[in-house]
Order: C-alpha cells, then sequence, then structure tokens
C-alpha cells in the first residue's frame, strides 16, 4: 500500500512538469501469457504426437478413402440434405414466426401448435413416421375436402427415403427456426417499427426493409448454429438407409472391419463441412452490424496485411 | 376565416383505467405553429400521437386537412380505415419522435429517400436530389452516406426532420424533439425548426422550451389531466396565464 503511493507520487528523479507531455507510454506487458501459450504448446504437440505415432488410427487408410468416390457422393448427399433441410425449414420458420406474431388469434394458435407438436416428438421418430407414411395412408389425393378428389398419388411413388429425409428434417427444423426468427423479431426497438408506421410505410416493406434486416443481427449466430447442428444431425437418416455420410462410413467399416479410420474420414468431411460454414458465418455477420457497430471488424484477410506492415 | 389544417373533436382516450384525453377540442390554422405545453403525463405526446393515427382514440374524430383520420363516416358510424389508406394519411404527416427513431442500418441519405420512395411512389432520381437539398437545409450536406450512428444527438435529429420533410406533408408534428439532446444541441435543433417555422409549415409542437413557443409559436396550448387548460397567444398564456395550474406550471420549468 505506501509502496505504490510512494511510486505514484512524484519524486526528485521525475523530469520537470514541462516535460511530461513527452513522456513514452509503454504498453502493460503480459508475462503469464506467455507462460499459458508454452503450456498450451506442448499439450498441442502430445496431442499430436498421439495422433501421428499411434498406428491404431491407420491414417494410410484414412488417406485412402477420403476421396473415395462413395465417401464424395455420401458427402454430397449430407449437403443436399443439410442446404433442402436448412432452406425449407427457415423459409416455413419465418412464415410460423410471422403468424405467431400476428394480432390475429387462429395464426398465432396454429403457429404455436405445430411448434409445440414439432419441438416436442423426436426427429428421429418423425422421421420414421414420414418413412412409413405409406402404411398409415396408401394413398393421397388432392381434391375437394371430404369431396370427389381430382389427382390421386400412390404414397409410395410420392414419398420416397429422400423426400421423407427431407420433409422429416425440414418440418422439424422449421419448428426451431420459428422460434430463432421470432427472437430476432422481439429484439427490434419498438420505435423502429413506429418511425416505419409514422411514415406510412407498406406493411411489407416494413418488414423487408426495416424489421428483417435489423432481426437479422440476432437470428444469424443462433441460425449458423441451428444449420452447423443440421449438418451433424442428418447423419440420423442413416435409419432409413440413405447413403449420406455417416451411412456410407458404416457400409465401409461393416465390409473392412477397419472402424477407427472410417470414422476419422466421416470426422475429417464433417469438420470441413462446418468450417466452411464458420467463415460463412463471419461474413454474414459483418455484413449485418453495418450501422450498429461504429466500426467493422476486420476481416481476417485485413488483419493478416496489417500485420505484414507493421513487421515490414 | 379559413378551414383548419388540424381539428380534433372531443377526443377521449384511455390506456385501460387510465384516462389520458378528456375531450380534447382544438383546431389549427394552417400555416400556423402551435405549441403544446403540460406537465408530464398531461396527455400532450397522446394527443400528438392521435393526430396521425399511431394512437387510436375511443371517442371523437380527428381531421386533418378537412380529412377524417383513421376513420371513414357513413350516416352516424365511423367505420375503421384499412390499413393501407390510414397510411397513406400518414404519409401527408410528417411526425419527428423524442428518441429519433432512425433506421441504423440504413444511411442518412437511405433514410430520407425510403417513404417517398415506398410508401409515395415517386421517382427515385427526383427524390434522391431533394434528400440532398434537405440535407443542406439542416446544415447537413456532408453526412449523406453516414450511418446515424456515427452522428451526434443533433445531427440524428436534423436527420429525423429532414425525413419527416421528404415526405412534403402539410402537416408536421413533433413530439419533444429536444429532450434527448444534451443541452448544446438543443440549439442547432431549434434552430431548424425556427427556419420551418417561419416558412409557413403547420407545426404542432409538444416540447418544454419556453423560449421556442414565445418567438416560434402563434398558439401556446396548455394541456393538464388530459384537458386544455388555456390557449391562446405566446405572450398571453406564458406572460399572463389565467389559470393557476398554468401559472404553477410556468413557474417550476423556469426555475
Amino acid at each position: 500500500m505506501t509502496s505504490t503511493a510512494v511510486e505514484t507520487r512524484s519524486t526528485a528523479h521525475d523530469p520537470p512538469e514541462s516535460d511530461l507531455a513527452d513522456l513514452v507510454i509503454t504498453p502493460a506487458r503480459h508475462p503469464w501469457r506467455w507462460a499459458a501459450t508454452a503450456v498450451v504448446a506442448v499439450l498441442v504437440a502430445m496431442a499430436v504426437n498421439a495422433l501421428v505415432t499411434n498406428p491404431a488410427w491407420d491414417w494410410p487408410t484414412v488417406g485412402q478413402y477420403l476421396f473415395a468416390p462413395s465417401i464424395l457422393r455420401a458427402v454430397w448427399l449430407t449437403v443436399v440434405l443439410t442446404v433442402l433441410g436448412i432452406v425449407i425449414g427457415f423459409l416455413l420458420g419465418t412464415v410460423l414466426a410471422v403468424m405467431r406474431l400476428s394480432p390475429n388469434p387462429l395464426l398465432r394458435s396454429v403457429s404455436w401448435s405445430y411448434i409445440w407438436i414439432f419441438r416436442s416428438v423426436p426427429l428421429i421418430l418423425q422421421l420414421l413416421f414420414w418413412y412409413n407414411l405409406a402404411l398409415l395412408y396408401r394413398s393421397l389425393s388432392f381434391g375437394i375436402p371430404f369431396g370427389p378428389a381430382f389427382f390421386e398419388f400412390e404414397t409410395m411413388d410420392l414419398v420416397s427415403p429422400l423426400t421423407a429425409a427431407v420433409l422429416g428434417l425440414a418440418l422439424h427444423q422449421a419448428a426451431y427456426a420459428a422460434e430463432v426468427v421470432r427472437a430476432g423479431f422481439l429484439g427490434v426497438d419498438q420505435g423502429q417499427l413506429e418511425a416505419a408506421a409514422a411514415l406510412g410505410l407498406p406493411r411489407w416493406r416494413r418488414f423487408r426493409r426495416i424489421q428483417l434486416p435489423q432481426a437479422m443481427r440476432t437470428i444469424v449466430p443462433t441460425a449458423a448454429n441451428e444449420l452447423i447442428g443440421l449438418v451433424k444431425g442428418t447423419s440420423v437418416v442413416y435409419i432409413m438407409a440413405l447413403s449420406e455420410l455417416f451411412y456410407q462410413v458404416q457400409v465401409i467399416y461393416t465390409r473392412t472391419g477397419r472402424v477407427i479410420p472410417m470414422l476419422l474420414v466421416a470426422t475429417a468431411w464433417y469438420l470441413a463441412l462446418t468450417t466452411v460454414l464458420s467463415v460463412g458465418q463471419f461474413y454474414v455477420e459483418r455484413h449485418y452490424a453495418k450501422g450498429a457497430l461504429r466500426t467493422l471488424p476486420p476481416t481476417p484477410l485485413q488483419k493478416l496485411r496489417a500485420a505484414v506492415r507493421r513487421a515490414s | 376565416m379559413t378551414a383548419p389544417m388540424v381539428e380534433l373533436r372531443g377526443v377521449h382516450k384511455s390506456f385501460g383505467p387510465l384516462a389520458v384525453l378528456r375531450g380534447i377540442d382544438l383546431s389549427v390554422a394552417p400555416g400556423e405553429v402551435t405549441v403544446l405545453l403540460g406537465p408530464s403525463g398531461s396527455g400532450k405526446s397522446t394527443l400528438l400521437r392521435t393526430i396521425n393515427h399511431l394512437e387510436k382514440v375511443d371517442r371523437g374524430v380527428v381531421r386533418v386537412d378537412g380529412e377524417l383520420i383513421g376513420y371513414r363516416r357513413s350516416g352516424n358510424r365511423l367505420h375503421e380505415l384499412p390499413e393501407r389508406l390510414v397510411l397513406r394519411q400518414r404519409s401527408r404527416i410528417g411526425f419527428v419522435f423524442q428518441s429519433f427513431n432512425l433506421f441504423g442500418h440504413l444511411t442518412v441519405l437511405e433514410n430520407i429517400v425510403e417513404a417517398p420512395i415506398s410508401a409515395q411512389g415517386r421517382d427515385r432520381a427526383t427524390v434522391v436530389a431533394e434528400a440532398h437539398a434537405l440535407l443542406e437545409r439542416v446544415g447537413l450536406a456532408d453526412k449523406a452516406d453516414e450511418y446515424p450512428r456515427r452522428l451526434s444527438g443533433g445531427q440524428q435529429q436534423r436527420v429525423a426532420i429532414a425525413r419527416a420533410l421528404a415526405l412534403r406533408p402539410a402537416l408536421l408534428l413533433f413530439d419533444e424533439p429536444t429532450s434527448a439532446l444534451d443541452p448544446e444541441l438543443v440549439g442547432e435543433v431549434l434552430d431548424v425548426m425556427r427556419d420551418l417555422a417561419g416558412s409557413g409549415t403547420t407545426m404542432i409542437v409538444v416540447t418544454h422550451e419556453i423560449g421556442f413557443a414565445r418567438e416560434a409559436a402563434d398558439t401556446v396550448v396548455f394541456l393538464d389531466e388530459g384537458r386544455i387548460v388555456e390557449q391562446g397567444p405566446p405572450d398571453q398564456v406564458l406572460d399572463a396565464p389565467r389559470e393557476v395550474r398554468t401559472r404553477a406550471f410556468l413557474s417550476a420549468v423556469r426555475h
């Protein structure tokens, strides 16, 4: 206590007042950061060593299958399921969110009930229901309710395993997406809506131009979470014998017996897919931060350029 | 006597059990500047918001430029107008908020041209040219491409005024336009408003700026507990108030 008091007080060794403006500012030093960095570096080295030197991981087999045509086709199917699931899910989810926020009590309760059912039933059960729809309803028809039908389809033809998977994933996703979107809309300042109403902006314009872009600030991080969850969530459809990534590696390892390397192949691809999405998330978030932050955070490329400039 | 620009007859408004407006009759002539004074909770903001139908009235009528606001009359009944028509009525009435309410994700220019283009369907090039002229008029010609967050409060409020003017409104409503500002920024906003008042725009202003009321107002209206207590030219209401409540309020805001 006394020592700090002495340090902060001027002593005879300090320069005179007139020189104070010329004092050089030194940033605070962080010795513990260096120590922690060293510890982490050692731990990482140990982990890499354990992965590389243990022959049980069987890296040559991983390399052999990583880009095998059957695996690439499976990755493609995973991507297709994810994209369809998230796009249909968020389109339907946005409609549900708007219904849930509408002044119309019927629309509100329809939306509420949808979210209630589709969030309550586990995804795997929903998928099985869609998959077995043909057992419940032999045929589906399009016509007057309770009256004659104009078209009739065999359910088996209409709902293929792929359709069942997309339906199951998208409808389940929509229930979650609805809540994500609704949270975004609730986060928009009431004054913004009032201003838009006072200016006489048409309802759709108010939604598209004022509410949605500002809601996106809150929606994007959670939506990205949902998207990344869905990339891995698609692995559930292996129960329908659709050859997406997880199903395909299982097929291969039951034939070859090389379980661990095949699981590594799947891991590598899921990692690659989510990495691409995380990078995308950064740029989308940055786009919607316009006007909300005084200065936008630099992109990694800009950071790199700045670092190079500092070093040279 | 010319037809009034704004006319309120027997306007009542309650929020639940709380009666905020209890029978307001008010008439504002074209080109006139009316200042609404009154203690907080007296109903002045609610009164202003009924004029562009941001608040629906419970009883009574509001007319702007001879047109019923928010309703259509047939015989003895008032039928609520569809939203589309209410929006069209609003786009002829400029409204300036206490907290500016500029669209934070749009630049200053985009804030100003949004409503003329999408609510009034006017040509973009003309509207943009007009927007630049309006920014010039409020002294912010160089800020067109800034985002609102990078402006001071006073600058934001001046943009909000330009945004309201871009609608070429027949009437401008101000809801405590300087109350959210630091004291040194109040003057720049009042300057713009004085300039507007001098140019013959019909304005209704809710404010605590007695000085502005004295210089710029044609009529000062004093409200208390949802009723108009006193109204008249500023030198009468501000310097020789007849009512005890007006006198009490004025001595409270002056000291």
